[in-house]
């Protein structure tokens, strides 16, 4: 079809070459030059890099994280266009830090890179959104504070994604958290039975409550005596 | 960006041509806009008019959102202003029943989030896995792999084509899509026994070789194949009421694309020119000779085209993959990972203990991390392992690309038709199991 081809990326003057298909990190090609880069921009935030499988992390203060995503943006020479994913990882081991993992992606030049930053356990668990540089990390974000409760400052929109709003049993993939809940089966089955889903739904998005209140005078009564609809 | 286009539309109500079939008219479309046909609504609606505005509740039950998604839409009159999308009916927790599993135990697992990919999940999975136990896998089983994949993306772009055309009104290549999708739910099953949720692939190898034949059955299917493509194309390519519908919603500019992270189809139709198989490769895709077909103007008529010709370009990947595939083992020889043959380790002692370390215990990868992408058919997947040297993982964490790409959805339908945002949730081609994980 002629309607097909390629309209990006196309390389800029100035970009650095884009490694060729064999020549990415894991491939034994040269390692990603990011890293070193990085740390002389940003010599006071970041702690160092290890190379694991042949993909390149960047340990970094998890304050300067936005400063550092929106310079790696930018730069010519690095252009992380691409953010790929937005994660956390906690230890088994209940003494260590839990980690949030940003994974980039030059898409121009063929590289990929892991900033990790560390969170301690104490303090309250913490990092600036890198929102403002990638439209993509919105629902990302979300996620991560849905099931690590780590707050992203600076997100437009910081609620719950997965689980419902009015969800209390804290966060699902903290280790603390045991795998079949906090409550038995139960006991789960008797709150939710006992939830009220008129008061859950915020009035900006659909107003249940308020949908309520529009119904018909009899409808209103029924449903109000806690008669089932429908069955 | 190109900014017009042209698309020959057949349009019954011109009458037949000359040669007796419909008569093809050229529609010139500028910057995403159809100008002859359904205009799509002006990008800014106008919020002076009288009255107030509507919040209408799509789903969660609701065939055209293709799974429990749902949607809260404000509407002034017919025009959508906002629209908040709510997920996480089906979220079951795979990620967190993931780090109570052996990485083998895992693989269950990805057949049931992506599932219309799920052989294609399995073989993304221990690609994964296998960089963090340092494994390189045999000829044969790469070649394999090759071929699971592509006949997953088969399968779900024939799903998705088949979906989207019942969504805008076709039912015959719904029908179509779905027979041959049939045909290689029966290959499937000739190899790995199950069809839907295949389990297909183990760290270090694969479940089962292809048994005697197989490889004819899949010659066959790739002869037939390419008709079926060619006749729903006929059918709605040049359709006018398809091209009516689908042209200029969505749409998304290569900037916008990359920065709200679309990836695959979706990334492709807006003309960014990256595949996994081709910018990262994996399962020695680079030696395969296939293109990555990329669009002009990033709407759902693109998205379409683009997922038409990747059908093509899979049964290229296909044949190549058939005419290479070498003879020899497909695991890898060693027994720390790969289970002994059943007789075996009924009959010999140290196969035996192999057998019930790998069972009881599971394989232990070294201390480290590993994120491997595969181009799934939605786009970029790929599970991030961090193990601390047990056999089961820390953190097993899904990179569910159609999860990134339905968060685009408030961009993609503010501003255009209720009746358009099914069109434009269908191009996005999400899977909920993959969403809510």
């Amino acid at each position: 079809m002629s309607a097909f081809h390629t309209v990006y990326p196309a390389t800029a003057p100035g970009d650095a070459t884009p490694a060729t298909q064999r020549n990415v990190p894991n491939r034994g090609g040269t390692a990603n030059p990011s890293a070193a880069a990085l740390a002389a921009q940003f010599p006071n935030a970041v702690r160092g890099h290890e190379v694991v499988n042949g993909e390149t992390t960047v340990f970094i203060d998890a304050a300067a994280v936005a400063d550092m995503v929106r310079w790696l943006h930018d730069a010519p020479d690095h252009r992380y266009e691409y953010l790929s994913d937005v994660t956390a990882v906690e230890y088994r081991d209940f003494e260590r830090e839990i980690e949030v993992v940003w994974h980039l992606r030059s898409i121009r030049l063929r590289r990929f890179l892991r900033l990790k930053a560390r969170l301690a356990k104490g303090a309250p668990l913490s990092v600036p959104s890198v929102w403002s540089v990638y439209k993509g990390a919105d629902w990302l974000e979300r996620e991560c504070y849905d099931m690590f409760g780590i707050t992203f400052e600076g997100h437009p929109d910081l609620r719950r994604i997965l689980m419902w709003e009015g969800y209390k049993e804290g966060f699902p993939l903290r280790k603390d958290f045991p795998m079949r809940g906090r409550f038995s089966r139960s006991e789960q089955l008797k709150n939710a039975l006992a939830a009220n889903p008129e008061a859950r739904y915020s009035m900006e998005e659909l107003t249940v409550a308020d949908a309520f209140a529009e119904l018909p005078e009899d409808m209103k009564r029924r449903l109000a005596g806690g008669e089932k609809t429908g069955e | 960006m190109a900014t017009t286009r042209t698309i020959e539309v057949e349009l019954s109500t011109t009458g037949m041509g000359a040669d007796g079939k419909p008569r093809r008219v050229p529609l010139v479309t500028q910057g995403g806009e159809g100008l002859a046909l359904n205009a799509p609504p002006a990008a800014e609606p106008d919020f002076d008019l009288e009255g107030e505005h509507m919040l209408i509740n799509i789903g969660p039950q609701h065939p055209a959102t293709h799974g429990v998604l749902r949607l809260v839409l404000e509407l002034d009159g017919e025009t959508v202003v906002r629209c908040i999308p709510h997920v996480g009916y089906l979220h079951c927790g795979f990620e967190k029943i993931g780090e109570y599993r052996q990485y083998n135990q895992i693989i269950p697992w990805t057949d049931r989030e992506d599932y219309l990919n799920s052989i294609g999940n399995n073989v993304a999975f221990v690609l994964g896995a296998e960089r963090l136990f340092g494994i390189d896998i045999t000829e044969r089983c790469t070649v394999l792999r090759v071929i699971a994949s592509e006949l997953s993306r088969i399968i779900s772009h024939l799903v998705w084509l088949g979906t989207t055309c019942i969504d805008i009104g076709a039912f015959t290549p719904f029908l179509w899509a779905f027979q041959e999708r049939e045909n290689v739910y029966n290959l499937l099953e000739g190899w790995v026994g199950a069809r839907l949720t295949t389990s297909g692939t183990r760290v270090g190898g694969m479940a089962a070789d292809i048994p005697d034949g197989w490889i004819d059955g899949l010659k066959g299917f790739l002869r037939t194949f390419p008709k079926t493509i060619d006749e729903c194309d006929r059918m709605v390519t040049r359709n006018g009421i398809w091209v009516g519908r689908t042209v200029g919603l969505g749409v998304m500019s290569p900037e916008e694309a990359i920065n709200y992270g679309l990836s695959g189809p979706m990334l492709r139709a807006s003309g960014v020119a990256y595949d996994v198989r081709k910018d990262f490769p994996y399962l020695d895709y680079e030696t395969y000779d296939f293109d990555v077909p990329v669009g002009s103007q990033g709407d759902v008529y693109d998205r379409f085209l683009v997922r038409m010709e990747e059908l093509r370009q899979s049964v290229r990947i296909l044949e190549q993959a058939v005419k290479r595939l070498p003879d020899g083992p497909v695991n890898i020889d060693d027994p720390r990972i790969i289970l002994p043959p059943k007789a075996k380790a009924t009959s010999e002692m140290e196969s035996m203990i192999h057998h019930f370390k790998n069972v009881m215990e599971g394989p232990r990868p070294p201390i480290g991390e590993s994120y491997v992408p595969v181009e799934s058919p939605k786009g970029e997947k790929g599970y991030y392992f961090v193990s601390d040297g047990t056999s089961k993982p820390v953190r097993w964490r899904i990179r569910p690309p159609s999860y990134v790409n339905l968060s685009a959805i408030p961009k993609m339908v503010e501003g255009h038709l209720l009746s358009d945002v099914i069109a434009i949730n269908a191009s996005i081609d999400i899977v909920m199991g993959e969403i809510d994980r």
